[in-house]
């Protein structure tokens, strides 16, 4: 068993080394595809385009057919699949630009529209006289297992060539994915652009449709762009990840469903990128939910001591006679904030727990050394920031304690800087501009 | 091909199943959620594999059930990603629907072996054969898919009429709705319950590109005649009706013109449907393309009084 699964893994026999490699490069170009497109926010395009081949496949076999060739040449069924892909295209197109229907509704309409006439077609060529039909559903549902040597030739072929063409074009398409508008205004043909974008995504759906099935390949198409996203913010970073998501899924689920004789290799595809999309969902670095739930939490613990410090220190600026440190009753702390009171508690128990509080008297509290500079450099900035606002945004006085708030915790060092230099020599700590 | 009584209880199913898609779909049309009845018909298959598994037999009743049960989880999958993972909706849900059809196409082929669970009939049920399975009630006679497809049409008329004006208010400005006080959630997932219902109940029966087709195509061709909500509801259901009726007509007419004798009438109502899209698409009164043309033409006459404006403000 283990041999056999390392034979496979590593492609040691001939007919699965040539079909792996094609899905994977088949992987390759439709992570790079499906990258522009999540970005140009078309993700389902390739949904729309694989539903809208089957009218083609059918009239394709029909028309070779009737002409005495054999219905079931491969070529033949492809050319018929990405030229009726391409009319569903340009009639999405035609709705969006002639109609007031969203891009949703044109996709819905061309979608079920030429799906239902390939269904159509397809039915009259199962009834038709002298013709084998059997094995059509086969895009359906895809064949990896059985592709033969020139299948998969001309799946990877294809698959090289539109990445390439792809890759050659990224600066037009980066282009129009972030700023459509600005590309026009540049005298970039924005439209032929597109349709050069989704006739690469038809002939990626196209040849998947043999390799993975109608279905399966609108999820190469998506899931390794979305999984990547997660990982950087970086376009050509994106691009390669994606790319590799794409051809480890390929290479994983192709050799899986050789072991197991009996797995559908489109879907074991789908099932091994949708783990690595869960995967990166949660942990990837750029944008995954746990990093983010994780700064969350560090800014609001942050912005909670800096709330909490500059409350003690305003409270000790009350008392008559020049700032000294001296005991605060928790009450009056809890009073000079709106916060509930497990908030309030959560906060005190951090400040112990830095030192910046300690407690003194029952029911009072004392800044320590650490907690009374920090108290007066956080009031510090928040009122050079509050002063920044009143003297250069003309923010009323009464209503610049909350806009300071907005921003005051993310301040770094340098726009500290700047605001000194802005507001003059006031090196100590200003005056509060408004009552407290 | 002569018109017999089948092939009006095909038509009249039809037109049910049509009529009870064009309600939900409308307003998924109007949330820009169109491609929702796509996903939901194509993620359904684990929950019918599953409650095959739990039942043992292939019994409507279990199977609706467990469809419509992964029909609701795909909205709510759809929605949790789009949410907590900032994802753009299209991809969520192709990511979702996709991922759930592979499973289920891997849990029906380990079936496969044993028993008679062929993904191509439980995805196409065929419209072509629901005259053969008649249900009486008291007097009255007609097929199980046209009584499933008619209690559909009645839930969701229920359901519409009942919160007519919720619904409106929450396809329109959601948030408005919040402040109002009646939770726009609670509307988005009733909707997405009511087109996995409407999906799975008409799917099983009659097939599921019908139901992928109606649920956008008719509501589309009413939003390009009418900007008014309950007329917009009218004529959608209207031309789902009438998509039925020219489609089973088409399916039976047409292939004998190639010396075919019939073929799929499910396939032929969607068409059929893309027909009166374009007709409508080049007619409608005020934003067809016919009246887009006249509309620039006469503007054409008019360049020279708007050359007096400035065009910059």
């Amino acid at each position: 068993m283990l041999e056999t699964i390392t034979d496979v893994l590593f492609l040691k026999d001939h007919n699965t080394r040539v079909v792996v490699i094609s899905v994977m490069l088949l992987g390759v170009s439709s992570g790079i595809i499906g990258a522009f497109l999540l970005l140009r926010k078309r993700s389902l395009m390739g949904d729309v385009l694989s539903h809208a081949t089957l009218p083609g496949i059918g009239i394709a076999f029909i028309l070779m057919t009737l002409m005495g060739f054999s219905g079931k040449w491969l070529p033949g069924l492809l050319l018929g699949a990405a030229i009726s892909g391409i009319v569903g295209l340009l009639t999405m197109l035609a709705i969006r630009s002639t109609t007031r229907l969203r891009d949703d509704a044109a996709m819905g309409f061309v979608l079920s529209v030429f799906f239902g006439l390939g269904v159509a077609v397809l039915g009259m060529v199962q009834k038709m006289p002298g013709a084998n039909a059997a094995g059509l559903e086969s895009f359906i549902y895809g064949k990896t297992a059985s592709m033969v040597f020139q299948d998969a030739l001309l799946i990877g072929g294809v698959a090289l060539v539109t990445s390439i063409v792809a890759i050659l074009l990224k600066k037009e398409f980066t282009l129009i994915c972030f700023d459509d508008g600005y590309a026009s205004s540049q005298g970039w043909p924005v439209v032929l652009l597109d349709v050069v974008m989704l006739a690469l995504v038809t002939a990626v759906t196209v040849i998947g449709l043999q390799a993975v099935g109608l279905i399966l390949i609108i999820a190469f198409l998506i899931i390794p762009a979305t999984a990547a996203r997660f990982w950087t913010h970086r376009l050509d970073y994106m691009l390669l990840l994606s790319a590799l998501i794409g051809a480890l899924s390929g290479w994983l689920g192709a050799a899986f469903s050789g072991i197991f004789s009996n797995m559908p290799a489109g879907a074991i595809i789908v099932v091994v990128a949708a783990s690595i999309f869960l995967i990166s969902m949660f942990f990837g670095t750029a944008r995954g939910v746990v990093p983010r739930l994780r700064d969350q939490a560090r800014l609001k613990r942050r912005v909670g001591r800096q709330h909490l410090l500059r409350a003690a220190f305003e409270i000790l600026e009350k008392q008559p006679g020049p700032i000294t440190n001296v005991p605060v009753s928790r009450a009056s702390l809890f009073a000079h904030r709106t916060w509930s009171p497990r908030e309030f508690g959560r906060f005190m128990a951090r400040a112990f727990a830095e030192d910046h509080l300690e407690p003194s008297a029952p029911d009072t509290v004392l800044l320590s050394e650490s907690g009374f500079g920090e108290a007066a450099r956080i009031t510090r900035n928040h009122r050079l920031w509050e002063l920044y606002l009143i003297r250069h945004a003309d923010v009323a006085a009464s209503h610049v304690d909350r806009d300071a708030d907005m921003v005051e915790h993310i301040l770094g060092a340098e726009i500290v800087r700047k605001l000194e230099q802005e507001l003059g020599p006031e090196i100590g700590i200003p005056q509060s501009p408004h009552r407290i | 091909m002569s018109w017999t009584i089948f092939d009006t209880w095909i038509a009249v199913t039809g037109m049910l199943c049509a009529i009870s898609c064009a309600i939900p779909g409308s307003f998924l049309v109007l949330r820009k959620m169109s491609m929702m009845g796509d996903a939901i018909s194509h993620a359904v298959l684990p929950g019918l594999a599953i409650a095959f598994f739990a039942t043992g037999a292939r019994d409507s009743f279990p199977m609706f059930i467990g469809a419509a049960v992964v029909g609701i989880l795909t909205a709510l999958f759809t929605q949790w990603i789009s949410r907590f993972g900032q994802v753009d909706r299209g991809a969520a849900m192709g990511i979702v629907f996709t991922t759930l059809f592979a499973i289920g196409l891997i849990l029906i082929v380990r079936a496969a072996d044993h028993v008679d669970l062929d993904p191509g009939c439980v995805l196409y049920g065929a419209i072509e054969l629901t005259p053969l399975d008649m249900v009486s009630f008291g007097p009255f006679e007609l097929p199980r898919a046209a009584a499933v497809n008619g209690a559909t049409l009645l839930v969701n008329l229920a359901i519409v009429i009942l919160l007519f004006k919720e619904l409106r208010l929450s396809s329109f400005d959601p948030a408005l709705a919040d402040t109002l006080g009646f939770s726009s959630g609670f509307i988005h997932y009733l909707l997405m319950t009511m087109v996995a219902v409407t999906t799975v109940a008409a799917f099983e029966s009659v097939g599921s590109i019908i139901v992928i087709a109606m649920l956008i195509v008719p509501a589309a061709t009413a939003l390009l005649i009418t900007r008014r909500l309950i007329p917009m509801l009218f004529i959608a259901a209207a031309v789902g009706a009438a998509s039925s009726w020219i489609g089973h007509f088409m399916a039976i007419r047409i292939p004998p013109l190639f010396g075919v004798s019939d073929t799929t009438s499910s396939g032929m109502m969607a068409f059929a449907a893309g027909l009166l899209f374009t007709l409508a698409w080049i007619f409608a009164p005020h934003e067809g393309l016919v009246a887009q043309f006249l509309r620039a033409r006469g503007k054409e006459n008019r360049i020279p009084e708007s050359t007096t404006q400035s065009p910059l403000r």
